[in-house]
């Protein structure tokens, strides 16, 4: 088996369980598309066409919504994903210095996945936490109070 | 239900987690598995028991005993105790000080609590604890002795105000959805609360749920309407959790589904995560995300109460309306409305955030002024330092400076002095904030989260951050003070949604209040708070250097040259003005001009 052919079968099997769960309604556009891209990491074109198939949307309509919605991506995205805070109670707390302190250590701007496909850097909207700002997010773990300092310690942690 | 003799509610409020609550909190878990007590104390997170001056601190219950200074090595000796023995571990409780009830309902005199009362009190996963702090009584009496019209009466008479931002009469929007004849007709819950630095909503899915759906549930009732949608935003995982919990309970128990409480009445809520776009907060887009398409906002009329969600008459109001709700219905509406001001009535939740000594959420009555709340409440500014501005309302409210410290804070106060309520998020800002610099920052946030429907919003924005960022860099032209008001009056007029509408404001209001910085930016090529970059210089004093030749050694562009024991020098061209080398210095001998 080539890792494509893996590939194709695991998008399908991650679209046909999300349909499952949520049933083949363009009201439930917005879970499937969630939960596909969390399974896959990204929204590949062939997935896009698989469900619009499934949902009888046109694709058009997936590549808006896809699109517009910052936690879904049409672009491959890095093993880990940083999600900064760059709100204002996080910016005047001193999130200016962590973020220049993020794009430092991992030579990356803004929305950019490093090339050994390890890391994206992106920011977030706020995530509420803002009482232990700044924040950032990196994958599903939360860090609050981040020290510009603290960030290679942090980033070390992830492999 | 589960029995527990003991109820220990630990403070995790900023200030207590900096200093290891969670440490602490798991520790006490760990050690009553241990100890085989774990069935029979419940440990739950709270806020704000005291001042988190001695944290990580806990209450003990039904004793009342306020435990502060822990460290996870201590937790031993307390569990051995005051859970095994049975007594007061009396070398952590503070000693001139009495504990009682209050000490955890309002830390200071000026705070009431009717949203957030049971957060933090209550385990939010476990419907019979809110039952018995009088959850659902307000459900089944309305359910048997009011009419929807009686209901919607009591919520008139109470004064509620929308509390998503708008202060539209929550009675009003009720009646409007009833009045539409077609159906089906959906109630909405916005859970999108996407103000940076606004958490109020959070809190209170994550510590509350059912007083948000019992308010639905209400609401549905007054309205006529058999299903409701919590759209809750995808940035706060837990409390979509938790809300899911929620809904499964209050199925299990009867109280949503099929003729609740026997009365006959049908209803039923599904909760919808949004994907991450702050536009989704406006409810017209919010409906479009629920409907599974782009979240871009509709143009009004239709109103939603005739023409909403899949084009149904639909009723949308936010988290915190709702949760007050329950209360009205129980304790009355002459109760809600004899707190508060003439036109806003009841009490209001505030995400208190920036440069305050004590960051977090509080809930005081409309009517205190921002001095009570950022000294009396919120303890003042952070290190001493000299009050700025206040940002209140979100991305789209007001910045407002010193002068407005005694303005009483209620929906038209704050309108009249070019600011508004929005959901509740308040910024402070010390002596070192730069206000052109906070202008062209929320600019940046409002650009990103344009939807691009219409031009006004999308371009508009667009050209207002480049004037900003030329202002920031030193480059200002003579005329942009101009054309930034221009751009303002349009974007404001021309705009579909509030987002674009109230886009300029912070810009608006800063230029109000703190002309003096842009013109100081712009004519003299100077920040006067020392932030803007381009616009400052670092230098060593003379004199005070002690030649040590640390910051030469830890200057990451090697800017700083100087002999040992001379007074060192920072070559401008060079510096990149990263601020490292002021920091190093102990002798603070580096100074910005």
């Amino acid at each position: 088996m080539t890792i494509e052919q893996k590939d194709s079968q695991f998008i399908q099997k991650s679209i046909d369980e999300a349909i499952e769960r949520y049933g083949a309604k363009q009201d439930e556009l917005i879970p499937i598309l969630t939960d596909v891209n969390r399974a896959i990491g990204y929204l590949p074109g062939e997935a896009l066409d698989e469900i619009s198939h499934q949902l009888k949307l046109p694709k058009s309509q997936l590549f808006t919504v896809a699109s517009f919605y910052r936690m879904l991506s049409t672009k491959p995205r890095g093993r880990h994903v940083i999600q900064f805070c760059e709100n204002a109670p996080c910016h005047v707390a001193g999130g200016r210095q962590v973020w220049q302190a993020l794009m430092d250590e991992l030579h990356l701007g803004p929305e950019e996945t490093s090339e050994d496909g390890k890391w994206s850097l992106l920011t977030t909207s706020c995530l509420g936490i803002c009482g232990v700002g700044p924040v950032m997010m990196i994958d599903d773990d939360i860090f609050g109070n981040v020290d510009p300092k603290a960030v290679p310690d942090i980033l070390a942690r992830y492999h | 239900m589960k029995y527990y003799r003991s109820h220990v509610l630990v403070c995790v409020d900023p200030d207590c987690l900096k200093k290891g609550a969670h440490e602490v909190m798991d520790a006490l878990q760990d050690e009553l598995v241990a100890q085989g007590l774990i069935d029979e104390v419940q440990v739950l997170e709270t806020s704000r028991i005291g001042d988190c001056a001695h944290g990580p601190e806990l209450m003990v219950y039904p004793e009342g005993v306020h435990y502060i200074n822990l460290t996870p090595s201590d937790i031993p000796y307390l569990v051995e105790e005051q859970f095994l023995k049975g007594r007061i571990a009396t070398k952590f409780v503070e000693e001139d000080k009495k504990t009682t009830d209050e000490e955890l309902s309002a830390p200071t005199s000026k705070e009431v609590r009717v949203v957030l009362r049971n957060c933090g009190v209550i385990d939010p996963e476990n419907i019979e604890d809110y039952i018995a702090e009088d959850g659902y009584q307000a459900l089944g009496k309305v359910l048997t002795e009011s009419t929807p019209e009686q209901v919607i009466d009591t919520v008139l008479r109470s004064g509620l105000r929308g509390r998503g931002g708008a202060g539209f009469p929550t009675g009003k929007k009720w009646q409007f959805c009833r009045a539409s004849a077609e159906t089906p007709k959906y109630i909405i819950c916005n859970a999108d609360e996407g103000d940076p630095g606004a958490f109020m909503n959070r809190r209170v899915l994550e510590g509350d749920p059912h007083s948000v759906l019992e308010g639905m549930i209400i609401g549905a009732y007054a309205i006529g309407c058999s299903q409701g949608y919590i759209y809750c935003r995808a940035e706060y995982p837990i409390a979509v959790r938790t809300l899911n919990i929620a809904i499964k309970q209050a199925r299990n128990m009867g109280l949503l589904g099929k003729n609740i409480l026997g009365s006959g009445f049908d209803f039923d809520i599904e909760v919808r995560m949004g994907a991450g776009a702050f536009v989704c907060g406006e409810e017209t887009a919010l409906m479009s995300s629920i409907e599974g398409r782009r979240g871009e906002p509709r143009p009004r009329p239709p109103f939603p109460a005739v023409k909403g969600l899949f084009m149904k008459p639909s009723n949308i109001n936010n988290v915190e309306t709702f949760s007050n709700i329950p209360q009205i219905m129980l304790r009355g509406p002459e109760w809600y409305a004899s707190m508060g001001t003439e036109k806003s009535k009841g009490t209001k939740t505030f995400a208190l955030a920036g440069d305050v000594k004590h960051t977090g959420l509080i809930e005081v009555p409309f009517g205190l002024t921002l001095r009570e709340i950022i000294y009396d409440v919120g303890g003042g500014i952070k290190d001493d330092k000299e009050f700025k501005a206040i940002q209140t309302g979100g991305p789209m409210g007001g910045c407002l400076p010193k002068e407005y410290l005694d303005l009483s804070m209620d929906y038209e106060e704050l309108a009249k002095a070019g600011s508004i309520m929005g959901s509740g998020g308040l910024v402070v800002m010390d002596e070192g904030t730069c206000m052109v610099d906070i202008a062209r920052f929320f600019m940046e946030f409002i650009q990103d989260e344009s939807c691009g429907k219409c031009t006004p919003c999308r371009v508009g924005t667009k050209r207002m951050l480049e004037i900003l960022e030329r202002i920031c860099d030193g480059k200002g032209q003579e005329d942009d003070i101009d054309t930034l008001e221009m751009l303002c009056e349009q974007i404001r007029q021309d705009s579909l949604c509030g987002l674009g509408q109230g886009a300029p404001n912070p810009v608006v209001s800063t230029l109000k209040h703190f002309r003096d910085e842009y013109e100081a930016h712009i004519k003299e090529k100077r920040c006067p708070a020392k932030v803007c970059k381009a616009l400052i210089r670092y230098e060593i004093v003379d004199g005070v250097c002690t030649g040590c030749t640390v910051c030469a050694r830890n200057c990451p562009v090697s800017a700083i040259s100087g002999e040992r024991r001379q007074t060192h020098v920072i070559d401008p061209d060079v510096c990149i003005r990263c601020g490292i080398c002021m920091q190093v210095c102990n002798f603070n001998a580096i100074v910005i001009n």
